[in-house]
């Protein structure tokens, strides 16, 4: 297991109180995993990923424990996590185009950046030139601002920046949203090759698009309001989700080839819950075709196979 | 009934104006009654450049826009109101279309006011709950707030039931979905769906193919803003021509097959000149005829237009 977290709850403080924007996430991360963290806006997928790399007002750590390599991070100081940014935990953030420096030539900006981790810039030189190599980027980069780099390429930069101190965990948070359809595909397989070529030891990919998490993820977590919903390998999630969010979820995503003529799909009626007030027991109760009053009690997150966890009294406990 | 003929839009950039960017470049198609056709491209391609020339936001640089044979770019003034009437548009963001110090409901009010002053508020009211109702929202829950208080795909529906007020035939629909969730974009694209079997037509303007084809007859493939390939969206899919479709086509993240491997985006050839194809810098199968001149656009099939000299030679 390279990284544990247990009841992770993180809120956010605003004047009317509490948002329980991560309300209990316990789960683990394999060795080599790329998971893939879905859910719509606003479910705390970005509260997660960032929690772990900053957590900073207004923000508010309220318990939990995130254990990396058997290691447990103080992710509550931000003084004591400082060692750990960049060489244990790494995250390439969701707006990567606007995540340089644009005063410094790219490569000043490495090396400064490598000064504060005490890292000789000029020998760490042929190993980054390696990498440039490996996402396709011209050596002449690092004389370059970052203004002169188009979105994808600067997209690669972020990654290769990130990744150069080898982190055991990284998180890329939305970071193919922005980017065309081509440039997606490139950026989301070199993320696979990173992990192929051991630079990072396990990684989180946030993002709302579960198409790409199908093309690239080993197992999928999706988020609904808070909480945990569904952890899976990718193709039981994909193919076999057992969470009444995840299938509704899931069938709505229009496939290619799919028609409203042909098939019509449909939607999810009804909002989430606002996360100021959420409500007692499962928060997708209100949205949720086959509720019961159990569902008023709120439902853990409990295995119901071989790496396949939910959070739902019905499928859980499908004969009660 | 709108109709583009040879449509292009050229921006002066640099300091003096001097240089020049073809945005959009002899772009030519029709829309009939009650057609949805897409409008596919990348960042940069033009497709909203295109429909913000549909909807007057900016002027034409060459060729003509009709709308039943009358040139949209002569209308002034009340003409130009007319014009209104039939066409509008909605676009990607719906949280800025708003003005956030009014309520949302602002808009309709504006709607009666600019073009139905004989009409009294009393009986504009029961058009709005129709108009509410026609885009599946519950009109108690819905008017009567700020902006900030509805979620983005109520803002998203308040416009289309904003333009479905005026009667329109036309709909430019710049990216609407693009900023929703999974979850509500689908009954967003469902409602699309049902105005267009009450006659209207509508231009959906996206990159994201599976939404296209979803909703969709026709599509347009655009690329740096010349029309790579027109067809039935089907064929398009299953069948596509031009080497940037087959390339979109194996890019598109699918949730039936993964990505093949194939190699893309490897930088092929030298920039081309500038006079000839679009495409050539990155295409695996050009040839010196490419860099001459832009290739026509041709039928390669019965309604499958593509603009590739591979299949013009082959057609003659």
């Amino acid at each position: 297991m390279s990284l544990q977290v247990e009841n992770l709850r993180v809120y956010y403080q605003t004047l009317r109180g509490d948002v329980k924007a991560l309300d209990g996430a316990t789960f683990s991360l394999k060795n080599g995993e790329i998971m893939g963290l879905a859910g719509e806006s606003g479910c705390g997928k970005s509260t997660l990923g960032n929690s772990f790399v900053r957590l900073a007002p207004p923000m508010r750590f309220v318990e939990g424990k995130v254990t990396l390599d058997g290691q447990e991070l103080p992710i509550w100081d931000q003084d004591k996590m400082m060692p750990h940014r960049f060489r244990d935990i790494s995250i390439v953030p969701q707006y990567a185009m606007n995540a340089m420096n644009p005063t410094r030539k790219i490569g000043l900006m490495v090396s400064e950046l490598l000064k504060t981790r005490q890292v000789n810039y000029a020998e760490m030189l042929p190993e980054l030139h390696r990498r440039l190599d490996l996402v396709g980027l011209p050596h002449d980069v690092l004389g370059m601002y970052p203004i002169e780099l188009s979105g994808g390429m600067k997209q690669r930069m972020v990654m290769v920046i990130s990744t150069l101190l080898n982190p055991s965990l990284l998180i890329a948070d939305e970071i193919t949203s922005a980017l065309d359809v081509s440039t997606q595909k490139a950026v989301s397989e070199m993320l696979v090759e990173f992990r192929d070529q051991g630079f990072v030891k396990s990684m989180m990919v946030i993002t709302h698009d579960i198409s790409i998490l199908y093309q690239i993820a080993d197992t999928i977590m999706v988020m609904y309001a808070g909480k945990l919903a569904e952890k899976a390998p990718t193709e039981t999630i994909i193919h076999a989700p057992r969470h009444p969010y995840t299938k509704l979820l899931i069938s709505s995503l229009p496939k290619v080839g799919v028609t409203y003529t042909q098939k019509k799909l449909t939607g999810i009626p009804g909002n989430p819950p606002l996360l100021l007030t959420p409500p007692t027991g499962c928060r997708f109760r209100e949205r949720c075709p086959v509720a019961y009053e159990k569902c008023l009690e709120e439902p853990p997150f409990v295995a119901i196979g071989k790496n396949h966890s939910i959070a739902c009294w019905r499928e859980a406990a499908p004969h009660a | 009934m709108l109709k583009l003929e040879n449509v292009s839009k050229i921006y002066r950039i640099g300091a003096f104006g001097n240089r020049e960017l073809r945005a959009v470049s002899n772009v030519s198609f029709e829309v009939a009654p009650g057609e949805v056709i897409s409008l596919i491209g990348e960042s940069g391609s033009g497709k909203s450049t295109i429909g913000k020339m549909i909807l007057r936001l900016i002027s034409i640089s060459g060729g003509k826009i009709t709308l039943d044979g009358v040139d949209i770019s002569q209308h002034r003034g009340q003409a130009l109101k007319e014009y209104y009437r039939l066409v509008q548009g909605v676009f990607q963001d719906p949280f800025s279309s708003y003005n956030p110090i009014f309520k949302a409901d602002r808009v309709f009010e504006i709607v009666r006011q600019e073009f139905y002053p004989q009409v009294s508020a009393a009986d504009w009211y029961p058009r709005v709950i129709n108009a509410l109702e026609a885009v599946g929202l519950n009109p108690e829950h819905v008017l009567n707030k700020f902006p900030h208080q509805l979620s983005g795909g109520q803002l998203q529906r308040f416009l289309i039931a904003r333009a479905l007020l005026l009667d329109i035939k036309f709909l430019v629909a710049d990216e609407i979905i693009s900023m929703l969730d999974a979850s509500t974009r689908i009954d967003v694209l469902n409602l699309l769906a049902s105005l267009k079997s009450r006659g209207l037509s509508i231009l959906f303007i996206t990159h994201d193919l599976s939404l296209a084809h979803y909703i969709s007859e026709r599509a347009i493939i655009l690329y740096r803003g010349f029309m790579v390939e027109m067809g039935a969206t089907g064929r398009i899919f299953d069948h596509p021509l031009h080497p940037y479709t087959r390339m979109l086509m194996a890019s598109v993240p699918r949730l039936d097959q993964k990505w093949q491997e194939v190699e893309i985006d490897a930088v092929a050839n030298l920039p081309g000149n500038g006079r000839g194809c679009a495409y050539y810098d990155r295409c695996p199968v050009a040839s010196h005829q490419c860099t001459q001149s832009p290739p026509p656009l041709v039928e390669a099939e019965p309604g499958h237009f593509v603009a590739c000299f591979n299949y013009s030679s082959q057609s003659g």
